[in-house]
């Protein structure tokens, strides 16, 4: 950190008066007004990281000592039925999720699109559930899904003549229940997005459009999505990025529960390092999952470049 | 004929249109306000089974809060404002000295600073939840151990990538004249720092403000970490504990909830321009 009292160009404005205090005092002070953050950054993100990394190639044994295991918990992670079914439910959650909001987030942005001035309230209303804090939330959908006739989400669909729904509690819809959960938060946030984008089209474009008598689905498929192209493709690397690592929505919900059916890679790493500290594996499983994430965020950029082509 | 929108709804009259936008806004102010309406009006009605939250007020009652005073919810509340006063204090300072440092002075290093910043965010806490545990155990070099201490709540939300870069755009705009100005008549860097640049970027601290608020509010994994006693607990991680009670039954989950949701609704509501501002700058919440 020291090692950088390198010369900086003159900035100063009066060049004949450059003395050699001014000289250094430029970087130095650079350098102090950076510290407080990158000691909070190096402390708890990049330490903790590679203290993961160094775990992960032990079994970890807090009085006799860590013993080396070089890949072995990785190994395990891969052989893991319980690792396997975490996995995939957390790619099916997070793809499942992020198709949900952004083809509702993109209806809803169509549909109240315009200079109205009484859709502010729309618009305010409908992004509360976004700035929810999440545990809290959950609670409240915990006591929604409730399987019983009368739960209020069976009797909603009571109305519309639809069998009550086990929802939480059965091991074929669980993670179907979070996911919808996960919806409902994430729509508004995509839907303000779209709005912003949208704003951004060109005018002119759908009054050629109308003079040419095209239709309402023209105009949609040939001016305003190839405008949202950008927009979308940002906001579908978010979810995956953010869909991956899901914890707080299933544990509060399910805790992976009924039977594992609903397990995800965050709350196994959970159990794992917390309940059975297991730490070593725990920390493959973190590693492994920032791998996934990385390889998905890299997967969504060169789609989004073959789209460009 | 005049098209300010994709599907041009707003500009169709007649009563059938009419109907239509109404029966749409109401079907999403519904699904969206829904669940949190049925929060705030079953808080305060009688629910003994899971079964009795609903829309429709049942009898107006504060028993509810009266029994959540029994089960320690105003403490963990306490505890919660405790960690979001101070976290968010720290993390607004910290921002506002590394974004001065990124905005307006140029030295070796520079991008590989902004690097980290990017790295940060893209790492998300999940991945580093389990190590954390080990390093705020035993800090190194420092050997203090931070699990069950406020400190260990706190000092890890005091660097966010996402605020410093929200308010390193921010300072770049600030003409380098005044800056200059200044200069010249012997003003030193801390006088500049506080006088010149911090007031012309309160715009912007508002709206790493309501962030930075909403994001320490909402931290999950941290606390469950840092604090194994109950005593320790913000509200958010006590909710789970809260689930059945042989009195109220789930009234006090309701109002332990209604109480973890309003503070970030409320910043919300308070701060919309400048929540919609940081939404929609190309800033990304990570």
């Amino acid at each position: 950190m020291t090692s950088t009292l390198t010369p900086a160009p003159g900035r100063t404005a009066t060049p004949h008066r450059r003395t050699k205090r001014v000289r250094w005092r430029g970087p130095l002070m650079a350098w102090l007004f950076l510290a407080p953050a990158l000691l909070l950054f190096l402390y708890f993100k990049f330490i903790p990281m590679f203290v993961g990394l160094w775990k992960s190639f032990f079994k970890v044994q807090t009085f006799l000592g860590d013993e080396w295991l070089g890949l072995e918990n990785y190994k395990t992670i891969i052989s893991d039925a319980d690792f396997a079914a975490a996995i995939w439910h957390s790619i099916l959650l997070a793809l499942g999720t992020t198709i949900g909001s952004l083809v509702l987030g993109l209806g809803f942005a169509l549909l109240i699109e315009g200079p109205a001035r009484y859709l502010w309230f729309v618009r305010t209303a409908a992004f509360l559930p976004v700035v929810t804090t999440m545990a809290a939330v959950a609670e409240v959908w915990r006591i929604m899904f409730h399987p019983a006739d009368s739960g209020m989400l069976n009797t909603i669909i009571g109305w519309v003549g639809v069998d009550p729904q086990p929802w939480l509690a059965s091991e074929h819809s669980s993670l179907w229940s979070i996911m919808l959960m996960s919806i409902w938060r994430g729509t508004p946030y995509d839907m303000m997005i779209f709005l912003a984008g949208l704003v951004g089209v060109d005018r002119t474009l759908y009054e050629a459009a109308a003079v040419d008598g095209a239709s309402t689905w023209h105009r949609l498929r040939h001016i305003t999505l190839p405008a949202l192209r950008p927009v979308f493709w940002i906001l579908f690397t978010l979810a995956a990025i953010r869909g991956l690592r899901v914890f707080v929505e299933v544990y509060v919900l399910t805790n992976g529960g009924p039977n594992g059916s609903s397990e995800v890679l965050m709350t196994l790493i959970y159990k794992l390092g917390f309940q059975k500290n297991d730490l070593g594996v725990a920390s493959a499983g973190g590693i492994v999952l920032f791998l996934a994430t990385l390889a998905l965020t890299l997967i969504a950029q060169m789609l989004r470049r073959r789209q460009a082509r | 004929m005049r098209f300010d929108s994709a599907l041009g709804l707003e500009s169709r009259k007649g009563p059938m249109a009419v109907a239509g936008k109404v029966l749409i806004y109401g079907f999403m102010v519904v699904v969206f306000t829904g669940p949190l309406v049925g929060l705030l009006v079953s808080a305060f009605s009688k629910t003994l089974d899971p079964t009795s939250f609903s829309l429709w007020p049942d009898e107006f009652t504060l028993e509810n809060f009266v029994q959540a005073k029994e089960k320690n919810v105003y403490l963990y509340l306490l505890n919660s404002f405790i960690v979001v006063g101070f976290g968010l204090l720290l993390q607004m300072l910290v921002s506002v000295f590394a974004a001065y440092s990124l905005a307006r002075k140029k030295f070796r290093g520079m991008t590989f600073v902004l690097l980290l910043m990017l790295t940060t965010m893209m790492l998300p806490e999940e991945i580093i939840a389990i190590p954390l545990s080990l390093v705020l155990s035993d800090m190194p070099l420092l050997h203090v151990n931070l699990i069950g201490t406020y400190a260990g709540m706190i000092l890890p939300v005091g660097a966010w990538g996402f605020s410093i870069l929200v308010m390193t755009e921010f300072m770049k705009e600030v003409p380098v004249e005044l800056e200059e100005a200044a200069r010249i008549d012997g003003a030193g860097e801390l006088r500049i720092f506080a006088t010149i640049i911090v007031p012309l970027c309160r715009p912007a601290l508002g709206v790493i403000g309501v962030f930075g608020f909403t994001m320490i509010w909402d931290q999950y994994l941290l606390p469950l970490i840092v604090a194994p006693e109950s005593s320790m607990w913000t509200l958010p991680i006590a909710l789970r504990s809260l689930r059945s009670d042989e009195e109220v039954g789930i009234g006090v989950l309701l109002a332990a909830s209604l109480l973890a949701l309003l503070p970030s609704i409320i910043a919300f509501l308070a701060f919309q321009r400048q929540f919609m501002r940081g939404l929609t700058s190309g800033a990304i919440k990570g």
